[in-house]
């Protein structure tokens, strides 16, 4: 058995200790959030947070978390199942086509908003850019961003067009 | 459908039989003019529209939620036709057991297939409840008011739909033309919500790669790194051995692995593909692809004449060449499905974008009558036309065979999906036409070599495990889809007034690399040619693009979206790096017109987007948020394609693996900003949105590209390297020999 914390919860899992943290959290806990998309640590549709910051949940073997504290999207959301804020944010943005990728999104951006909840929009760009969307939704990704960093008594500072 | 099945409404009688037999009757008649949409193809009411005796609405719609937000905007026309509340209503999307075969769910059809049909059905109940109540109370029809679910008399006595609809027959064929509902809340033009969302960005079971059914296996089918190729022989039974390993299906050359947990069929996998691989079929000709097209043999094909007469000798010949590489989908989530094998019948969990032929081709494959095979879409990720949906189907049908009464999850690794999914075809175009001394175009050529754009599935040789069981089932012959609606050809017959215009395929049967569908089909490459050609010859004549499209253009609503995006653009006052495009989607569905402003780096070849302007004319707007959205993301999408995508092959296998090897846009070169305009046309037709952007938005990037560089890029992608090659200046010619 192997033991390991998500969303503030304590679980015991029987499974390889190679088998890696993204198919732990689908398959032995049932959460949605993370999901395959490369294996690989190329698109960001399997972030979590690991002790805060964001990781590819495909490449951690669940053996070598040892007491690291995991978070995905659906620790995001409060005690009474009120949404996270980037959640909110995001439905009210209808910052989503396919949404496959989303989960990934909200909790990068997570991750940046609790560490500067005023970025700036190249600094928001920049920290997306590890997790891929193929429907093109990036636009609402980031006008959701904002408004998630507005609700959180922040902002996204808009830096003048410089040479490309 | 709850409650209430279709069985038990057919057996009310009494007087709603009367109505349905008169119903039926006028249907019948040949002065009727034909049924909407896929009305046509399922006439009866019930197949679209359910109320029980709670008066809970369900809507049926035999077309896929593919995250464009297909679900909310048929709820939103059901609820304003019904009126009722959107939230009270439920949505039954494409099942082989539940829905009307409404096909694929592709080309933005759905809303002028499903959307009509929808519309037209929802008027018709409404036509008949009003009528029950007005019976009821005791008045006339126009005296009945209907709204949140209920018919109301003046007086202010009330039935609700569920108490109306027990004495009524729903199996009863729609008449055409049904009057649209004129007064009370109006929902059609609305931004509503979509009803998808809220799972997607909170964790809920939202996709066919999320379902948990009790006892479920993994599965991983087994091939070789990408299409063409095969696995080495392996030891199969060592793998068999390995923990948790439930099975090692064998059907032929199909091989799947069951196991007890996904990571250990995983770890199987692996195994099997370390014994190495060898190519199966014919080597790549070349890694030059275009060039392999144009060389292989073509079919020529007429596709448009349009007489006139011939360009004046003097008259200004221009000529280009315009070409495009094999593009991939490349969702974002691998393909998946959920098959439970029972009773010698199978159901499949699956995210084809067409249920109904997919269970045609399972049946031919698993040798089953087609009603004992059931499809049910469930989302997955984003397809954007004919990816691995259908063949993991097969893959995942064929593992829950050897495991009855277990259903079995099977996805695709990412290298599988970039490996063996069907391509967007390889395109070149070549463009010719006459300038007049007035500047108008005289004659026009387009001639376009290309492989087909469709090898969807409809039997079991359209499957890439039907050519691997034994005996294989033989792919379908390649053909050419014909105009209005094209393949290869979509959008190849220009819209501008032209006199004297000819168009041919060079059709190339022979498909080096596995092909099919992607968004847009061949129009994407065709307008990316049109406009970039309609820019150079503005050029040529000294023209602004914008006036000179005009110049060419009859169409009061293409002159309209044009003028917009002009309009909104501030083209008048455009600066350097801006360029503009046009397309009416097949020419004869959306109109979208893109302006666009780029910066060059001169030095590295990059492209950034500062600003887009699109405006767009689908008809009548359902949901313009819906529409904004879907044109946002065609841009995006069509700038990654247009900038840095291009499937890259060796003689033996396609070397684009994964998401290095095939990299796509990422956020720092997303646009500054997109607006999207939406010009509203109420009570016309539905237009659909889902591709309308995907040409315009590559051929304005070209342009813009053009205007800011003084060159013309015509092969896709305009990469930083192409970009630099063509800055590079030219080699100094070679010195003579001193003498």
């Amino acid at each position: 058995m192997i033991a390991l914390t998500v969303n503030g919860q304590l679980h015991q899992v029987d499974v390889d200790p190679d088998t890696p943290l993204l198919y732990v959290l689908r398959n032995e806990l049932a959460l949605n959030g993370a999901k395959y998309g490369c294996g690989v640590g190329q698109c960001g549709a399997c972030t979590v947070l690991l002790d805060g910051k964001p990781v590819f949940s495909c490449l951690v073997p669940v053996a070598a978390l040892g007491n690291r504290k995991v978070r995905t999207l659906e620790g995001l959301a409060s005690a009474d199942g009120t949404p996270g804020v980037l959640s909110i944010a995001f439905e009210a943005e209808q910052a989503a086509q396919c949404g496959y990728c989303i989960a990934g999104m909200i909790v990068r951006a997570q991750a940046l908003l609790e560490r500067n909840n005023r970025p700036t929009e190249d600094e928001v760009r920049a920290h997306l850019a590890p997790n891929l969307c193929r429907c093109g939704t990036h636009v609402r990704i980031l006008r959701a961003v904002r408004r998630a960093a507005e609700m959180m008594g922040g902002g996204v500072r808009d830096v003048a067009e410089g040479k490309p | 459908m709850r409650g209430v099945g279709r069985r038990s409404l057919l057996a009310h009688g009494g007087l709603v039989v009367a109505f349905a037999l008169s119903r039926r009757a006028v249907a019948q008649d040949a002065d009727i003019p034909a049924l909407p949409g896929d009305l046509a193809r399922s006439p009866l009411l019930d197949s679209w529209i359910g109320i029980d005796a709670d008066g809970q609405v369900t809507v049926f719609t035999g077309k896929a939620e593919l995250g464009q937000g297909l679900k909310t905007a048929l709820i939103q026309i059901a609820a304003h036709e019904l009126a009722v509340a959107p939230a009270a209503i439920d949505i039954v999307t494409a099942d082989t057991a539940r829905t009307p075969d409404e096909g694929v769910t592709a080309g933005s059809h759905s809303m002028q297939d499903s959307g009509v049909a929808i519309l037209n059905a929802a008027a018709n109940v409404r036509a008949l409840l009003v009528e029950a109540a007005a019976w009821r109370f005791a008045i006339g029809v126009d005296q009945v008011e209907m709204r949140e679910g209920a018919a109301w008399a003046s007086d202010g006595r009330t039935v609700g739909y569920g108490e109306l609809v027990a004495g009524l027959s729903l199996h009863v064929a729609a008449r055409p033309n049904m009057p649209r509902r004129e007064t009370g809340a109006k929902l059609i033009g609305e931004n509503l919500a979509r009803v998808d969302i809220p799972a997607k960005v909170s964790g809920g079971e939202a996709y066919v790669q999320d379902m948990r059914l009790p006892g479920m296996l993994h599965a991983r089918v087994v091939r070789g790194p990408s299409d063409g190729t095969r696995l080495k022989p392996a030891d199969l039974e060592a793998v068999a051995r390995m923990p948790g390993v439930v099975q090692v299906v064998r059907h032929g050359r199909f091989t799947a692995i069951v196991a007890d947990d996904e990571w250990r069929a995983v770890k199987a996998l692996h195994r099997l593909q370390a014994a190495g691989w060898e190519r199966a079929g014919e080597p790549l000709p070349a890694s030059d692809m275009r060039a392999a097209i144009r060389a292989l043999p073509a079919r020529e094909l007429p596709i448009f004449d349009y007489p006139g007469p011939p360009a004046p000798i003097e008259a200004q010949p221009v000529r280009a060449r315009y070409s495009r590489p094999y593009l991939m989908h490349g969702s974002i989530g691998p393909s998946c499905a959920v098959a439970l094998w029972e009773n010698d019948s199978v159901t499949v969990w699956t995210h084809s974008q067409g249920v109904y032929p997919l269970r045609k081709a399972l049946a031919e494959l698993l040798a089953l009558s087609p009603e004992r095979v059931r499809c049910v879409h469930v989302e997955g990720a984003g397809c954007y036309g004919h990816n691995g949906a259908d063949d993991v189907a097969a893959d995942a049908a064929l593992a829950a065979r050897a495991v009855p009464g277990q259903p079995v999850r099977l996805q695709w690794m990412r290298e599988q999906e970039h490996g063996w999914e069907p391509l967007g075809s390889a395109m070149v175009v070549e463009l010719s036409a006459s300038l007049g001394a007035d500047g108008r175009i005289l004659g026009w050529q387009h001639d376009l070599w290309s492989n087909t754009h469709s090898t969807r599935p409809s039997t079991a040789g359209g499957l890439l495990a039907g050519r691997e069981v034994d005996p294989p089932f033989v792919p379908p012959r390649p053909r050419p889809i014909p105009l209005p609606e094209g393949g290869a050809t979509r959008n190849s017959n220009p819209i501008y007034a032209l006199p004297n215009a000819r168009g041919t395929l060079h059709f190339v049967e022979q498909m080096p690399v596995r092909v099919s569908a992607l968004r847009g089909l061949g129009a994407q490459m065709n307008v990316f040619a049109i406009e970039s050609f309609m820019d150079e010859l503005a050029e040529a004549a000294g023209a602004d693009p914008v006036a000179f499209r005009l110049a060419h253009l009859d169409d009061a609503r293409a002159r309209e979206v044009v003028e917009l995006a002009a309009d909104r653009f501030g083209w008048e006052l455009r600066g350097s790096g801006t360029g503009f495009a046009f397309a009416r989607y097949k020419n004869l569905a959306s109109y979208c017109a893109v302006a666009m402003e780029v910066r060059v780096d001169r030095d590295t070849g990059e492209i950034r987007v500062p600003r887009v302007v699109a405006a767009v004319d689908c008809g009548e707007a359902v949901n313009p948020d819906g529409i904004r959205n879907q044109i946002e993301g065609g841009i995006v999408q069509s700038l990654s394609w247009a900038t840095r995508e291009a499937v890259a092959f060796d003689t033996r296998q396609r070397t684009s693996f994964d998401w290095s090897a095939y990299p796509i846009l990422r956020f720092p070169a997303v646009p500054g900003r997109i607006e999207v305009q939406v010009i509203d046309r109420p009570r016309q037709p539905f237009l659909g949105a889902g591709e309308a952007a995907q040409g315009p938005a590559a051929a304005a990037l070209a342009n813009a590209v053009a205007h800011a560089l003084g060159l013309r890029l015509r092969d896709m992608p305009l990469s930083p390297e192409r970009i630099r090659a063509a800055l590079r200046p030219a080699p100094p010619p070679p010195r003579q020999a001193a003498g």
